[in-house]
């Protein structure tokens, strides 16, 4: 297309953001600060304590007799009020927001719980009672493909839901006649950009119309609403989607936020009247969304000199419990440049895409390219080191040429611009590589390791909508009918006062986009930038909207703020044809500046913005003729090169690609394990940089994000499922203590395809910094099968090998690992007291007496002779949480012994186990002796083995000091004392 | 503090932003929830809820604390200030403030209420921070979007900026 020309006044300026005097003084107007209507109530939600198990039953009386809740829904509720949502892949399976039958991830949704403020729904959730039938948890993306692992989804048969082959060029020959095959496997974990804010919906619904309104701090795509209005069965004209004026930050993390937008809705119509439903933190990490785990195997067909002339992907993509609307867009977002920064022909492809017991995933900042890339710069990395090249010669010799842009690649991505060799050398240059050699060569030469690491990587934006229809077949496409493109939207308006209102369908989540397109449009018609307002909240049933609107795929300076160059130039045309008139000129020598339209060639000629912009509104008559109205005009532009994928699978999945360089130094402390970044340097070309300012701070939050997902961030799993990571004081987010300060470099070439030639620049970092610094630590470390996150524990084990066991075992029966991730314990004991067998048998029987012995127990309830249900409050370690104990006793012979067996479970954590107690008379009373075995599992597990067997032995020891305690006569202080001592006498 | 019965609720009284107020809570109320959803300043955000984020961070009695952490009932009698406080003039930022907005220290400004407390708390108690210390001082708070280099950079100048205020002959 033809580029617009710019004439620099405003756009490429770092000018103040418009958005920042209301957030900088507490203004800010985030979906928690929305005023609500005076009888929405508050909704809360009941989650699964398990990673897989059956729902035999729910039972909701308590909650809904508790005061102040108004309703009570399962999954059954939901399911008749709605229709699953939506699955992107060909294939028998549903896909609900909460659970029917059965639970599937930790977090799960459950029941709802409507009440009139979150205290009281919160306090409801305590009262409901599920029962679950454990089933074993499918954790591990590649045992979850063994044909005896459990299946997720009965209907479907198996854990694989989608598997595609894709072949391009002639990657056998290539291999054939390769001088090298090198490969390389990696396992990308879990992580989040996980936002500040927290998923928030405010939904009602009107029953006269059958329509919801529903207000969430969704980001987009808004090709979600299609799913979300046809889960709630109503057309899209009755589902009006409203976002709030501010958002506190997404990465893509709020588009996750759909299915609760579905669950709010059905709870405000079931409750009669307004729900609000903010969630919490352990519910953010446990249950919003993540990023896929991926595990990768890529294999190279490499020429001598280093030239890579095939490439060989096998990816397995774990989407956890549910393949969700977009998914598997994760897996399908970087088709079109699977081959990276570089040339290569051929290229053959294995895409599998495996459900887990673990959370759906969904859109996260870097979407699919840190997965990438980790593989790919891990590859270069290797294929130097093994053929002994210099890694940057390999590299070089790899890259897309400057002169063959746009550049097709193997796969069918356009690459649309670049000179990745000049910007590669500038980065080296300006960024001080050599100084970093001589740091490194110091610290080397000193026995201190110090490594640096490299990466090249081309950054998509601007997706194109048909790109996740690569994975169906070519038949399957033609059966669907065909998809491409994706419309950005922009509307200008004038007032009949002549100030201009800028209106965009793009979702900002603090990127500062009122700015920006302040800028844009002010300049284009020659105003100052306060003289534009713009106005970027969202609302389907009055502005201007697609399904490619919304915030995501880094799609607003390149296809957004281009839409509105569009529209305001639009309307400077008209503008310049009605002044024309009045200035009895032609309309090409009309020139706009300092809020005045004027001949160009006598700028005394001149008439004022205003007066021709409103001429629309109070003479419309006086308009020449055939020019339209200057009031509204919206643009919609969508790109010519998103086109649908071919019919060989060829796919130009995004229309920009800009070229990230990023090379740093580190050194690990050989002590413990940290990983230092001592230098980092980031070189972009984003194209056109239409706010220095912002363009940097892109590039900065990136980056910390990336040293996060490099360092520290991971959402961590148990074998059985249970979710390991769910407060900030388990997954780590760098602070401002650990987050280094990269120097950014720039190197503009323009976009052809975009208005205003800029590209995306947002989400690159996130793509090539965690691949830099684990390149940089196995060069330090010379180590090959680098995995993130890059703990000092992990890190501790190259450099050492595995812990080796203690030379003096505390305890002679050591504790196992359970088989399913649990932690089992064992143990022993005897008390003595002075009351008789008899009645220290009553008491194990009696409800009242094990309320006041059992510790943290708030009540107990016999629901048979032999079956007791308890709450109780438990702090190990840190950890304190809230369990409900199932107790049965077993083979019991009176009054002599009897076995109690049961088991635990809490949002931390879950227990099994079995107690034999056997009951001797002696000569002052009775002897109660005690063997327990028992397994723990969930977050209290990962507590750590030695504090959990002292944690058993107090809280075991505890309950039989209490029924001594009430079993025996405590007036006797010196008694006392001794039945203490010989309580706690263990057996060894 | 006296004893309190968890049926009833009680009454709080305190000192926001120079103003008394008098609530009437339950025990079990937070400050962040009495300050947003009872009183209606919604400037104090909530990010975590269990003092790890900072967002929610106010200041009593002049000490930054987080108000997800302290029960309503705990400031009877205190003196709370909160972000609405820190501008006199609604139209004028303060030299922090502005500060924030030149170095582009916030993007989504979730965060920034609470580190403006932080940073206001600090300043005021130690004119001659320096990068070390105010680095220390943010490490309590977690900004997903910044990568914080221009937080400090901000931080650095509304030092800088005060102490050529307080001395203005220098």
């Amino acid at each position: 297309m033809t580029r617009l020309e710019t004439a620099g006044a405003l756009i490429g300026r770092t000018v103040e953001r418009v958005e920042d005097a209301g957030l900088l003084t507490g203004r800010g107007r985030y979906i928690d600060d929305l005023p609500v209507r005076r009888d929405t109530a508050h909704l809360a939600i009941l989650r699964s304590p398990h990673g897989h198990a059956e729902i035999r039953a729910i039972d909701t009386t308590a909650a809904r007799a508790l005061p102040g809740v108004f309703t009570v829904l399962t999954g059954e509720d939901v399911a008749r009020l709605t229709r699953s949502m939506t699955v992107g892949v060909k294939a028998n399976v549903e896909c609900w927001p909460i659970a029917r039958d059965r639970v599937r991830y930790v977090g799960e949704p459950v029941a709802l719980v409507v009440a009139e403020n979150r205290y009281v729904a919160e306090d409801a959730l305590d009262l409901i009672e599920v029962d679950y039938a454990k089933l074993a948890a499918v954790v591990d993306p590649e045992k979850a493909l063994a044909a005896d692992a459990q299946v997720l989804h009965p209907s479907l048969g198996t854990n694989l839901i989608n598997e595609r082959i894709f072949r391009y060029g002639d990657p056998e020959a290539a291999l054939a006649t390769a001088a090298h095959r090198i490969s390389i496997r990696i396992a990308y974990p879990r992580n989040s950009c996980t936002p500040i804010e927290t998923y928030g919906v405010i939904a009602e619904y009107d029953p006269g119309e059958d329509a919801y309104d529903v207000t969430a701090n969704f980001q987009g795509p808004f090709s979600i609403h299609a799913v979300i209005s046809r889960a709630l069965n109503v057309p899209g004209n009755r589902m009006r989607l409203r976002t709030p004026p501010d958002s506190g930050g997404s990465f893509g993390i709020k588009q996750g936020v759909f299915p609760y937008v579905i669950l709010a809705a059905v709870a405000a119509r079931v409750a009669g009247r307004p729900v609000k439903w903010i969630e919490d933190r352990l519910e953010h990490l446990t249950a919003s969304v993540s990023a896929t785990n991926r595990v990768t195997a890529l294999e190279a067909a490499v020429a001598a000199d280093g030239r890579i002339t095939a490439l060989f992907w096998d990816q397995l993509e774990d989407c956890g419990a549910h393949l969700r609307a977009p998914e598997p867009a994760t897996l399908y977002r970087m088709h079109g440049n699977m081959t990276g920064a570089y040339a290569i022909e051929n290229v053959a492809i294995r895409n599998r895409v495996v459900l887990t017991n673990k959370t759906p995933t969904g859109l996260n900042r870097g979407f699919g390219g840190p997965q990438v890339y980790f593989a790919l710069e891990r590859l270069v990395h290797k294929i130097a080191v093994e053929l002994g090249l210099d890694r940057l010669d390999v590299i070089r010799r790899n890259l897309v040429p400057a002169d063959a842009f746009p550049y097709r690649t193997a796969t069918g991505g356009l690459l649309d611009s670049g000179d990745y060799r000049v910007a590669l050398d500038r980065a080296l240059g300006e960024g001080g590589l050599e100084a970093m050699r001589l740091r490194r060569d110091e610290a080397r030469a000193e026995g201190r390791l110090y490594g640096i690491g490299y990466a090249a990587v081309v950054e998509p934006s601007v997706s194109n909508m048909s790109y996740i229809t690569t994975v169906l077949t070519p038949e399957e496409r033609a059966k669907a009918g065909p998809k491409n493109g994706a419309q950005a939207v922009a509307t200008i308006a004038i007032d009949p006062l002549g100030s201009v209102t800028v209106k965009v369908a793009s979702v900002p989540q603090g990127q500062g986009h009122r700015t920006v397109l302040a800028q844009v449009v002010a300049e284009r018609l020659g105003l100052s930038l306060e003289a534009v307002r713009v106005n970027a909240e969202l609302d389907t049933a009055r502005d201007a909207w697609s399904i490619a609107s919304g915030n995501y795929a880094s799609r607003f300076a390149a296809a957004v703020a281009g839409a509105a160059a569009l529209a305001a130039d639009r309307i400077r045309d008209r503008l310049a044809a009605i002044a024309a008139a009045q200035l009895n000129v032609t309309a090409d020598s009309v020139d706009f500046g300092a809020g005045k339209l004027f001949d160009r060639n006598n700028p005394d000629n001149a008439v004022s913005f205003g007066r021709v912009a409103a001429a629309s509104h109070w003479a419309p008559g006086t308009l020449p003729d055939g020019t339209g109205q200057t009031i509204r005009e919206t643009v919609f532009w969508t790109p010519e090169q998103l086109e649908a994928p071919t019919a060989t699978d060829g796919i130009n999945s995004s229309l920009c690609h800009g070229f990230i360089f990023d090379f740093c130094g580190v050194e690990i402390d050989r002590t413990t394990g940290q990983v230092r970044i001592d230098r980092y340097v980031t070189m972009h070309d984003c194209g056109r940089i239409l706010h220095p300012g912002m363009v940097d701070g892109q590039v900065r939050g990136g980056f910390a994000q990336a040293v996060g997902a490099a360092l520290y961030e991971e959402y961590a799993y148990g074998g059985d499922g249970s979710f390991l990571t769910g407060t900030l004081a388990d997954y780590l987010i760098p602070t401002v203590m650990e987050t280094p300060e990269p120097l950014i470099l720039h190197h503009e070439t323009l976009s052809p395809f975009t208005p205003l030639g800029a590209k995306g620049v947002g989400e690159g970092n996130c793509m090539s910094t965690p691949v830099c610094i684990a390149n940089a630590v196995a060069d330090a470390l010379g180590v090959e099968d680098i995995q993130l996150p890059l703990s000092p524990s992990r890190v501790s084990e190259w450099l050492y090998g595995e812990e080796r066991p203690p030379s003096k075992p505390r305890d002679p029966t050591p504790a196992a690992t359970g088989a399913s991730g649990e932690r089992m314990l064992t143990g022993s004991g005897s008390a003595e007291v002075t009351a008789t067998r008899d009645s220290v048998w009553a008491m194990l029987l009696d409800p009242n007496t094990l309320k006041a012995i059992i510790p943290g127990a708030h009540e107990v309830r016999k629901v048979s002779d032999t079956h007791f249900r308890a709450e109780v409050t438990l702090g190990i370690g840190p950890v304190k949480g809230r369990y409900r104990a199932d107790i049965r006793l077993s083979d019991m012979v009176e009054p002599e012994a009897v076995t109690l067996s049961g088991g635990t479970e809490g949002a931390l954590g879950s227990g099994r186990g079995t107690g034999r107690v056997t009951l001797t008379e002696t000569t002052t009373g009775t002897r109660i002796d005690y063997r327990y075995e028992a397994a723990i599992g969930g977050k209290v597990a990962s507590v750590g083995g030695r504090l959990l067997d002292g944690a058993a032995r107090v809280v075991i020891g505890q309950f039989f000091q209490a029924l001594a305690r009430h079993a025996g006569s405590a007036s006797d202080a010196i008694g006392l004392k001794k039945r203490l001592s010989t309580l706690f006498r263990r057996r060894r | 503090m006296p004893h309190l019965n968890a049926a009833q609720r009680h009454l709080v009284h305190f000192t926001l932003n120079g103003r008394m107020v008098r609530a009437e809570v339950e025990n079990r109320m937070l400050l962040s929830d009495l300050l947003r959803h009872e009183i209606g300043l919604t400037g104090t955000h909530v990010g975590c809820e269990h003092g790890v984020c900072g967002a929610c961070t106010v200041q009593i009695d002049g000490k930054p604390a987080r108000a997800c952490l302290t029960l309503a009932q705990q400031i009877r009698g205190s003196n709370i200030r909160t972000v609405e406080a820190l501008v006199t003039d609604p139209a004028v930022l303060s030299p922090l403030q502005a500060a924030f907005r030149h170095h582009h220290g916030l993007q989504c400004g979730f965060c920034t209420p609470g580190i403006l407390m932080s940073l206001d708390a600090l300043l005021r108690e130690r004119p001659d921070a320096g990068r070390k210390e105010i680095r220390e001082h943010l490490s309590g708070h977690l900004c997903r979007c910044t990568g914080y280099a221009t937080i400090i950079e901000a931080a650095l100048d509304a030092a800088e900026e005060q102490r050529k205020e307080e001395t203005p002959n220098a």
